[in-house]
């Protein structure tokens, strides 16, 4: 009987599956995610105005020969304003920070600010989350420490503790 | 003493289910009678003790006995006694003897029921089931004991999942499992067939009304779990592409693949080894499925039980059964007599269209799930999400929708394109109408598939009525309503689909008590926030008072925090209109006295589940119609010998 392989072909399918089934059983779990964007250009963009009394961002600013930090925030967003004291406490230590309000208004964000203090020295305003996404941030708050030659080095996944302040800061005086 | 018994029970399941694989198969390969006449006894004792071992574990869950370990760990002594009842598969192990009950309870039913089989295809069916059932109870016993005592007896549970704490938990996981375990009926019979090399519309027509029943209470189970997810997560979605999710809708797809092609089997003798395939693919994805979750290889919401040695032994599990029955299907299908042909245009052609596009949306679904599996194999982390299954599986869902009308009006052997291009006409119409309106309407507002998917929600409500159209309806049998309700039903849950996805608006603001908003028409009043307390968890509920126009109604959201686990869950409130939900979940307060209020008006989204029931109903008449046909030719056959 022709093409009686084709029998066989579910079988063959089966297989593979169950290859994969057992490469992932005895796979180690992989606590850490390493963003893909480490070592690779920080995308394009220029946004507008965040926050009345900084001006506006664009990643030209990050390309400047000094390494700085970007921060992904929210005025809606809790865990934003528990770190914000950390980020203070960078700024004073000299890391120059800029800010990317996500989904957010210009009225909220002074708001913001005016309540928990300003770190930053340029503040955007990504309305529709289209900066971050393209940054493969997913959520807020998220840190990326950027080199001055405007190279992602380090994304920092989650709200500031006070423990990582003295890793970020030795990471940024790594890339200068 | 409640969990020896259990366990004894479990056990002696276990020895008959090895003895009836034994008679069986000796019986069938050797032809001895006397060996197979122990094999229906077998299943149905069989069938029984697992029932009590089951019912066991749910008397020691509802006495929360703290001296066994899956109690301890999973059930607490104040919590209401739905939950302490339907905890017992809130968990690994309860949930794994459930499964092994339906399926012990499956198999006593085929012996109990089945009578048109062939006497060793049925037995042969009986043994599969038997063999699987027996890997089963080896992963219990071994490396699952639901019964392990705990010495010294913990003094409390440590509590349920409150997420869990629904009514849902009481019957969702037990229909989806009489669902997709109860397939395994279908892949015993396939099994069962491809060993006594007995595939014909005989053995088709035998093993339909339990493909129908299985498929009907995994459609039941999925859209009651859909609209659990939808109330109790609080986030207005009614589907999440989670792991766990496809793996009940793969056997859900393959079912209806399945259901379809059996009744090309039955009426025209044709379709023999895909019909074959497809009974077992079915439940091989429920098993799949369900093991990819388990093993923790998949990360889901619904992964209980993450360890490597279940794991092996789940793969090993996988490797006999699936692996066994594709292997069989490789060397016997070809064996298989092929059925009867049949001409191009025709409802076979049909039927294998609904078959061609129903596999290719489950590999669609089954390559998403499996995607982030096989990336890693090579070093690449990624996840698929809904856009993915949206995107692809839509448009192929669509296409599907539309076969659906053109299916049910061709003629069974033959028909030609010109008569049934006429017997269209009117759905054309209602689809044209349906863009016409939607154009002046809302053009540009809405996406691509919403506006496609409402358009063809129109045409198949109609054309699957068209059906009923020249016959007189009090002599219409049975499973034609039940055909015509199940179509019916797939256009309403469409329409609803198309319409939540198109007009639901949205809107997150912060509120103090005493503030008004405004949505979609609506009022919605913010009175008050004040505690509240339950059983076992406290509340902060909003009271709040909406209108559209008229009176105003009381809506109460709430935030539960409960003691064991200490958890916190949102509780939305839902609003339940004619045509649509309004849908008010509660969130933080802010440090001003203002609360974040998330409201959705859902335009018709309850006709996502009504017409899932519609499915499920349609699927019952179809069995009672072809049951009671059954009767009736049987009664007719045994007048006719009466007077010949």
């Amino acid at each position: 009987m022709k093409g009686r392989w084709v029998l066989w072909l579910p079988f063959a399918v089966f297989l593979i599956f169950a290859g994969l089934f057992a490469g992932g059983l005895f796979k180690p779990d992989d606590r850490v995610i390493t963003s893909k964007l480490i070592g690779q250009p920080l995308p394009d963009f220029e946004l507008p105005q965040g926050a009345t009394d900084r001006p506006s961002l664009a990643s030209a600013e990050f390309a400047k020969g000094k390494p700085r930090m970007l921060n992904i925030f929210a005025s809606w967003c809790v865990p934003c304003a528990a770190e914000s004291g950390h980020l203070i406490t960078l700024a004073e230590a000299g890391v120059p920070i800029d800010g990317i309000a996500i989904r957010d208004a210009r009225d909220d964000v002074d708001g913001f600010l005016k309540r928990w203090g300003n770190p930053y020295a340029h503040i955007g305003l990504d309305a529709r989350s289209e900066v971050q996404l393209s940054l493969g941030s997913s959520g807020v708050p998220e840190t990326f420490i950027v080199d001055g030659q405007g190279r992602i080095v380090h994304q920092h996944i989650g709200d500031i503790r006070a423990d990582d302040v003295p890793e970020l800061i030795a990471i940024w005086r790594k890339a200068q | 003493m409640i969990a020896e018994f259990g366990l004894a029970a479990l056990w002696m399941a276990a020895a008959l289910a090895l003895l009836q694989l034994l008679l069986a198969g000796f019986g069938v390969a050797q032809g001895k009678q006397d060996l197979l006449s122990g094999v229906r006894p077998a299943a149905i004792m069989q069938g029984l003790l697992c029932t009590l071992a089951f019912a066991s574990l749910i008397m020691l869950f509802m006495r929360s006995d703290m001296s066994v370990l899956l109690v301890a760990m999973n059930s607490h002594s104040v919590k209401p006694w739905l939950y302490k009842f339907a905890g017992t598969w809130g968990n690994h192990e309860g949930s794994m003897l459930l499964w092994v009950t339906v399926m012990g309870i499956a198999g006593a039913g085929v012996a109990l029921l089945e009578r048109t089989l062939k006497r060793d295809t049925h037995m042969a069916t009986l043994g599969a089931q038997a063999a699987i059932s027996l890997g089963f109870y080896a992963f219990l016993l071994f490396s699952s004991n639901p019964f392990e005592r705990l010495n010294p007896p913990a003094r409390d549970g440590q509590g349920l999942n409150p997420l869990l704490q629904d009514p849902g938990l009481a019957f969702h996981p037990p229909t989806l499992y009489f669902g997709y375990v109860g397939l395994s009926v279908a892949f015993s019979f396939a099994v069962g067939a491809l060993m006594t090399r007995n595939v014909d519309a005989a053995f088709a027509r035998a093993m339909r009304p339990w493909v129908l029943a299985a498929w009907v209470m995994l459609t039941i189970g999925i859209t009651a779990g859909s609209y659990w997810a939808y109330y109790e997560l609080g986030w207005g979605g009614w589907w999440f592409w989670d792991p766990v999710e496809n793996a009940s809708l793969m056997p859900w797809l393959a079912a209806t693949a399945l259901l379809h092609s059996v009744t090309v089997l039955a009426t025209r003798d044709a379709l023999r080894a895909w019909t074959v395939m497809l009974a077992v693919v079915a439940f091989s994805m429920s098993m799949v499925g369900t093991f990819l979750v388990r093993s923790g290889i998949l990360t889901s919401v619904h992964a209980f039980a993450v360890d490597p040695e279940r794991g092996s032994f789940i793969l090993a599990l996988l490797a006999i059964y699936i692996g066994g029955a594709l292997a069989l299907f490789g060397l016997r299908v070809g064996t298989v007599r092929e059925g009867k042909q049949f001409e191009l245009m025709s409802r076979e052609t049909m039927l294998v269209v609904n078959n061609l596009l129903l596999t290719v949306i489950l590999g669609v679904v089954l390559v998403g799930t499996l995607y982030p599996l096989m990336t890693e194999a090579f070093g690449h982390k990624v996840s698929v999400g809904p856009p993915y299954f949206n995107r692809v599986a839509g448009p192929i869902a669509l296409v599907l929708m539309l076969a659906m009308v053109v299916g049910p009006l061709t003629r069974w052997r033959r028909d030609k394109a010109g008569l049934v291009a006429g017997r269209l006409l009117w759905p054309a119409f209602v689809m044209l109408g349906i863009v016409a309106a939607l154009a002046v309407l809302a053009w540009g507002r809405i996406g691509v598939l919403p506006f496609l998917g409402l358009v063809v929600a129109g045409g198949v409500a109609l054309g699957s009525l068209i059906p009923l159209g020249k016959r007189n309806l009090r002599r219409t049998p049975l499973f034609i309503w039940g055909m015509v309700l199940a179509h019916m039903g797939c256009a309403v849950s469409l329409a609803g689909m198309a319409a939540d996805s198109a007009f639901t608006t949205e809107k997150l603001v912060a509120m103090k008590p005493g503030d008004s908003v405004e949505t979609a028409g609506w009022t919605v009043r913010f009175d008050r926030v004040a505690p509240l307390a339950g059983d076992n968890w406290t509340a902060m509920q909003a009271d709040m008072q909406v209108s559209r126009g008229g009176a105003f109604v009381p809506v109460t959201p709430q935030n539960r925090f409960f003691y064991n686990p200490p958890t916190g869950t949102s509780e939305a409130a839902l609003l339940t209109r004619w045509n649509g939900q309004l849908y008010v979940v509660l969130g933080d307060a802010l440090d001003d006295g203002r609360w974040q209020i998330r409201i959705w008006w859902k335009p018709f989204v309850t006709f996502i589940w009504f017409g899932g029931f519609m499915i499920a109903a349609g699927g019952i008449l179809t069995i009672i119609g072809r049951e009671r046909r059954g009767w009736q030719l049987k009664l007719r056959k045994l007048h006719a010998g009466d007077f010949a």
